[in-house]
């Protein structure tokens, strides 16, 4: 187990530092900073003062300890057009983002193994029918295009919810969260429902190929025999064995949900990291382009680990083939 | 023609190309699909209209002379003050919506066949040589792939769209903006194509005829282009459908983001990115005809996908 998570760790500890190569490198190569902190009409002299006071005389070595040393500490440079420190940027919109992440992880979950043992239970149902036919609409949508629609439908022709922001917000002094007040709720409907289509969609079509695959096994067939009621053939037999592979798939798509909320708070002018990085990518502001992509490799790293480590404490097939091996 | 020659009892193979082709189990299970049938017109007409574009269009919305601030804001299928017709209604410079549609799907889909190609050029390059020679460039290439995969393609082609204009002098950023998003997209999706041609590769790898070819002292780069790859096209053609669709949704979500084709030369993505301005003022639509367009392309783009999935995978025949 400890080899185990310590290999893993290792794993993860290389990835991050050619992740910090990267961004360090979109630091070093693209554009120049100075030209776009300063104005067109800027003395020569301010030019240089900048540029020694940035650190972008130094060697490129050094510049790189630097950067990794800075990141370690939290330091990750100043947003080129808002001249505020970028982890400052971040930690501020972090939780508008996560909040919105959990949320629409937490409806996908719910929706799509629910949606997904329905449809598997009763496969030649007319819901079944309906539900499949839209999620394969769903998959084919553009994200932002089924955002809008909502939009259009709850927030301009209904007006039962807000189309944009946040809401009031709590300042509990280290995190702003909107789900304290009842504005702040309604915000979050639309775009945590946007976000979570997708995979809502794909973990219904997981869960349903998974107990349809399950449901036809052998132990399924004696616990039949053995005249166990459905409802513990179904849900004690049949779901348990298919949430392997949907912990796994559900953990590792809250990476692509954070990434993918770069969309959504875009359609929705969410005041999070997303809508930070698109802004940045606009006018190529890079500390906030670098940090934002270390910040999603950090997330798809961690969020790796755990899944690797969850799926060894759930599946002790994995346990006794580790066993084995050694 | 040698190939005639080894089976004389095959009549299919005497007949024309065409009329090979009507008699291929492609054909037959295209005919067996109307959903196909359907998919196939949508996109056969979307992409014609496209391509003649100048010359079915009923206005030039990019001249600015012809435009007239006052035709704006004009319904659907209905005339303007100045007696021009409008069948998609007119946005809020008085271009024609339905002209905008057409020239902005010629700009989408140019964008996503492109991005397609380049995405396909380097996956079936690097894909092929992977397969072929293993050992560490393997390992690294399929490592590189793997980790592009766990993150969305959309945020790699953002990145790379930001590296991309920092590196390019911004007088140049509204003329080579398609081909920044043309290698964006390309770039983000090559690793889809990499890891099923490598993974033929190292199937077909282990054939009599590449150990044939070999011994005759065939050339390695011959015996991939020349014998692998024929061999691996066709699940590549189905990822190349299928992603020619994404790199459509791909275009549109980066232009709909803002960080797309200039307004200036609007694509699909851009139009409905203008027309959500107008949404809750009523004109809606300068979005809807645009955002259908969309969707219907890359509906039957996928569905075409689908069913090229099916109709080659020989274990469903």
């Amino acid at each position: 187990m400890l080899a185990f998570i310590l290999r893993r760790l290792l794993q993860s500890v290389v990835v991050m530092l050619v992740v910090c190569l990267i961004s360090f490198s979109l630091f070093h190569y693209v554009g120049d900073p100075v030209a776009s902190l300063l104005g067109q009409d800027s003395r020569l002299q301010d030019f240089e003062e900048l540029r020694e006071r940035l650190g972008l005389n130094d060697p490129f070595y050094m510049q790189f300890a630097n950067y990794i040393g800075n990141a370690l500490r939290g330091e990750l440079g100043i947003s080129y057009r808002l001249q505020t420190p970028v982890s400052e940027l971040i930690a501020s919109r972090l939780p508008a983002t996560i909040e919105l992440a959990m949320a629409s992880a937490l409806i996908a979950l719910v929706f799509g193994v629910t949606l997904g043992v329905m449809s598997a239970l009763k496969p030649r149902s007319f819901t079944t029918g309906v539900v499949m036919t839209l999620s394969l609409v769903g998959v084919s949508l553009p994200t932002f295009l089924i955002g809008i629609g909502l939009i259009y439908v709850f927030a301009v022709e209904l007006q039962w919810l807000p189309s944009f922001g946040r809401g009031q917000v709590v300042d509990l002094g280290w995190w702003k969260t909107g789900l304290l007040t009842e504005s702040g709720l309604r915000s979050l409907i639309l775009p945590a429902i946007t976000l979570s289509l997708f995979q809502l969609t794909l973990i219904m079509r997981l869960v349903r190929a998974e107990m349809l695959e399950v449901l036809r096994q052998d132990y399924i067939k004696f616990a039949r025999a053995r005249g166990l009621s459905n409802r513990a053939i179904n849900f004690g037999h049949a779901l348990k064995n298919t949430l392997v592979p949907v912990i796994t798939i559900t953990g590792l798509q809250l990476g692509s949900v954070i990434a993918f909320a770069i969309i959504t708070e875009t359609v929705f002018q969410w005041p999070g990291v997303g809508s930070l990085f698109v802004n940045s990518v606009q006018v190529v502001d890079v500390p906030v382009m670098a940090a934002y992509l270390m910040f999603v490799a950090l997330v798809f790293v961690v969020i790796n680990l755990i899944v690797d480590i969850l799926y060894y404490v759930v599946d002790p097939r994995l346990r006794i083939a580790g066993r084995a091996a050694r | 023609m040698s190939a005639d020659t080894t089976r004389p009892a095959a009549p299919v193979a005497a007949k024309g190309a065409l009329a090979r082709f009507l008699d291929s189990d492609i054909w037959f299970s295209f005919k067996r699909s109307p959903v196909t049938i359907v998919a196939a017109t949508v996109a056969a007409v979307l992409i014609l209209s496209a391509l003649l574009a100048p010359l079915i269009s009923p206005y030039d919305p990019f001249n600015p002379a012809t435009l007239n601030l006052m035709d704006g804001f004009t319904k659907p299928f209905s005339e303007s003050m100045f007696g021009n017709y409008f069948v998609f209604g007119s946005d809020n410079q008085g271009r024609d919506v339905l002209s905008t549609i057409l020239y902005g799907s010629r700009i989408s889909i140019f964008v996503g066949l492109m991005a397609t190609l380049f995405a396909m050029v380097i996956g079936i390059s690097l894909g092929l040589s992977a397969g072929y020679v293993g050992g560490v460039y393997d390992s690294v290439v399929m490592r590189i792939a793997d980790i592009q995969l766990s993150f969305p393609a959309i945020l790699i082609a953002l990145l790379i769209f930001g590296v991309a204009r920092g590196i390019i002098p911004p007088s140049q950023h509204e003329s080579m903006a398609v081909w920044v998003l043309i290698i964006a997209i390309g770039l983000a999706n090559w690793a889809q194509f990499a890891r099923t041609v490598r993974g033929a590769t190292m199937v077909e790898r282990q054939k009599d005829y590449v150990a044939a070819a070999r011994i005759m002292g065939v050339n390695p780069l011959r015996i991939l282009l020349g014998h692998v790859l024929p061999n691996v096209m066709g699940p590549v053609l189905v990822i190349a459908t299928i992603n020619l669709a994404l790199a459509i949704i791909e275009e549109a979500t980066l232009s709909y983001l803002g960080v797309g084709v200039p307004p200036t030369q609007p694509s699909l993505g851009t139009l409905i990115r203008i027309g959500q301005q107008f949404l809750f003022s009523g004109e809606w639509w300068i979005l809807f005809f645009p955002a259908v367009t969309l969707v219907l392309l890359a509906l039957s783009v996928n569905l075409l996908g689908d069913w090229l999935r099916d109709a080659l995978n020989p274990r469903l025949r």
